[in-house]
């Protein structure tokens, strides 16, 4: 089982529902950056999922978008991202999910990525736009290594599809919560719980669910029926805040505090 | 017998396929359905072959250029004069069969992406025609360098929504539509520009354009009594130079040359010639194909100054024909194009887009060579009035 699996069997076993927080990898410069990925898991962080940056995020919004540029500016790359998750492996276990595009990983290489991630101590990748045959090829280099393919589905997959994508998946299904690139929003809508109930017959994977998560209210709601909720931009946005003044570790850290529902132990306590 | 059809999942060899977000999979599905069934059926060829005679004004003429080839000494050289179409580019052919497609879909709002801005005209016009909510995505940059026809595609009540980020060319723009599309994707048709993207969009725009070939073929053995030796297009994407060659293909002695654009150098950044340097394939907006991009996989900045040629890779299609060498690919420069466009304005009194000048500059070196009985077609994809501002400038810059 790989630790993905464990921290999921773990919080089942406490009666909890997992927070998983994303940041581009790199931003807003890899001191930094290496700060806030070991704040996020010293707060509340089961998962962390770091972003690779890509010149053409065809799934982010703005904010992502923007964050994925400023890591470039500062010449992150592959090498540098692996290197970042070397360094907070010293202090930390909580598992790591790169979130990638296909064509950085590609150039370098997805066996060379596999073994080099799995040494560093990456957990599992996911890959936004490889699907069907692509993500099918990934999934069993990345397996070889002992690495999970963290798989996507969305509310326009099909149930043949979820059926598919479940068979090919391992970690956690990461659900789209609505037709849309990556961003912040008010208000999580109905989409994402059919989504999670229906993708519920075809696995018994943990389903974590994002896009568009920004609130602790939200966070309550996707917990009430999926496994964990994945906070990006909003995240994403307050280290954005930061540069124009500020601590960006302390901001990263408040807010990160504000978001976590004690709520949720407390309902699933019941 | 080569077969130049990609396999069912969008590959030709290993090049093309689909590379999108999950939310993608499920609209690309239903487009490739609606596309099969309709490509052969009588009432959408119908209606197809009825538009482009009526609307665009087909068949276009292939015509002799006495003048150019005397003045070169060699071939015989026959411009395919897809600037005479309505909206004075061959993107009109594509945009004509999508938009009846997306019709027969039932989708009533109509995204496109443009760089030159000649697709975005064109998808503003067939909105109009059937009075369709239009929404155009263009480059800040090349907004800038074509601004005329970002006047045009208002006037025909398009909304053009600048992209500011990354280059704000081309590329830049086809993210911000498949944002678009992903954000939007029940009441949304991706009406894309290029024999580009996911599959089936390289394949359903290269069959749209295959009328170029088609035509072509009937004109020239009318005029000549025989084939063609060799076909000359310039590549951006690819949609015009697939659409001349494809009819083509499988006729051995005709040779093919693709013309990409070399901009101002050979160091990255400095062109948009994707087959300049080795192999670099990778995978950006959909599809596996040939690449300009950094060692780690970021994809580079381009340049040319053609907007229309302006990007970071090419249609998958052409990686195969490439790689088969069915096809030669080669460049020419910012400077060897601007030289072109006035010397056709010259000598045939026929100002060509930047684009098809970068054709046109490639038969200024090729019919010297060959034979005087010799053919060359050229297909000439666009008309030079969007681009006068442009090589105003550029020329007063090398004045002074």
């Amino acid at each position: 089982m790989s630790s993905i699996g464990e921290t999921f069997i773990q919080l089942k076993h406490e009666g909890r529902k997992g927070f998983i927080p994303f940041v581009s990898a790199g931003d807003p410069d890899l001191q930094a950056s290496k700060e806030i990925v070991l704040a996020l898991a010293a707060n509340g962080a089961d998962i962390i999922e770091l972003g690779v940056p890509f010149t053409d995020p065809m799934a982010d919004g703005p904010t992502i978008q923007a964050s994925s540029q400023r890591a470039l500016g500062n010449g992150v790359r592959i090498p540098d991202v692996l290197q970042l998750v070397r360094d907070v492996r010293k202090t930390t276990d909580v598992p790591i999910v790169l979130f990638s595009y296909l064509n950085p990983l590609y150039r370098f290489g997805i066996e060379r990525l596999a073994a080099e991630a799995a040494d560093a101590g990456v957990d599992g990748i996911l890959i936004t736009d490889a699907v069907n045959e692509a993500a099918y090829v990934a999934s069993q280099i990345l397996g070889r290594h002992g690495l999970d393919l963290i798989s996507l589905i969305a509310p326009t997959t099909s149930d043949e599809r979820l059926f598919r994508i479940a068979a090919n998946a391992s970690g956690f299904i990461y659900a789209v919560s609505r037709a849309g690139v990556t961003g912040a929003q008010k208000e999580t809508g109905a989409a994402a719980r059919q989504l999670v109930e229906r993708a519920r017959n075809y696995t018994d994977l943990p389903i974590a669910v994002g896009f568009g998560i920004s609130t602790r209210e939200q966070i309550a709601d996707v917990w009430q029926y999926a496994d964990a909720a994945v906070v990006g931009s909003a995240i994403v946005a307050e280290i954005e805040r930061s540069i124009s003044g500020g601590n960006t570790v302390e901001r990263v850290t408040g807010f990160v505090q504000g978001l976590l529902p004690p709520v949720a132990k407390e309902t699933s306590q019941i | 017998m080569t077969n130049y059809e990609p396999n069912e999942l969008g590959y030709w060899g290993e090049f093309g396929g689909r590379y999108v977000p999950e939310t993608l999979v499920a609209p690309l599905d239903e487009l490739i359905e609606a596309y099969f069934t309709y490509r052969d059926d009588p009432g959408f060829r119908t209606e197809f072959d009825g538009l482009l005679k009526d609307f665009v004004g087909r068949p276009s003429p292939l015509y002799y250029a006495e003048r150019l080839s005397e003045k070169l000494g060699g071939a015989r050289i026959y411009l395919k004069r897809e600037d005479l179409n309505h909206t004075g580019a061959h993107k009109i052919n594509n945009c004509v069969g999508q938009i009846l497609l997306a019709r027969r879909m039932g989708k009533a709002r109509i995204i496109a992406e443009t760089g030159a801005g000649q697709h975005g005209v064109a998808t503003a016009t067939v909105c109009a025609h059937f009075g369709l909510e239009c929404v155009v995505y263009m480059g800040t940059e090349d907004m800038g360098r074509q601004e005329l026809n970002v006047f045009r595609m208002r006037l025909l009540g398009a909304d053009v929504r600048g992209v500011d980020s990354g280059s704000r060319t081309l590329k830049d723009a086809i993210n911000e539509a498949l944002r678009d599309w992903v954000t939007n994707v029940e009441t949304t048709y991706y009406l894309l520009g290029s024999a580009l993207g996911p599959h089936p969009y390289p394949l359903m725009v290269r069959d749209f354009q295959s009328i170029i070939g088609r035509e072509t073929r009937k004109q020239i053995i009318e005029k000549e009594g025989r084939l063609p030796d060799m076909l000359i297009a310039c590549v951006g994407g690819g949609s015009n130079a697939i659409g001349l060659f494809y009819e083509f293909l499988k006729e051995r002695r005709v040779k093919m040359i693709g013309v990409e654009a070399g901009g101002i150098g050979s160091g990255l950044g400095e062109h948009a010639a994707r087959f300049m340097t080795g192999t670099n394939v990778g995978v950006l907006q959909g599809t596996k194909s040939y690449l300009l991009q950094d060692e780690y996989g970021q994809i580079a900045m381009t340049h040319s100054v053609s907007a229309g040629l302006d990007y970071a890779s090419i249609g998958p299609e052409h990686a195969y024909l490439h790689d088969r060498r069915r096809v030669e690919y080669t460049n020419v420069s910012d400077e060897e194009a601007l030289s072109a466009f006035q010397i056709l304005s010259e000598t045939e009194g026929i100002i060509p887009a930047l684009e098809s000048a970068h054709a046109i500059a490639q038969v200024l070196k090729t019919a010297p060579q060959m034979a005087k009985d010799s053919i060359i077609v050229v297909n000439l994809s666009g008309r030079g009035d969007k681009d006068v501002n442009t090589v105003a400038d550029e020329l007063k810059n090398r004045t002074q």
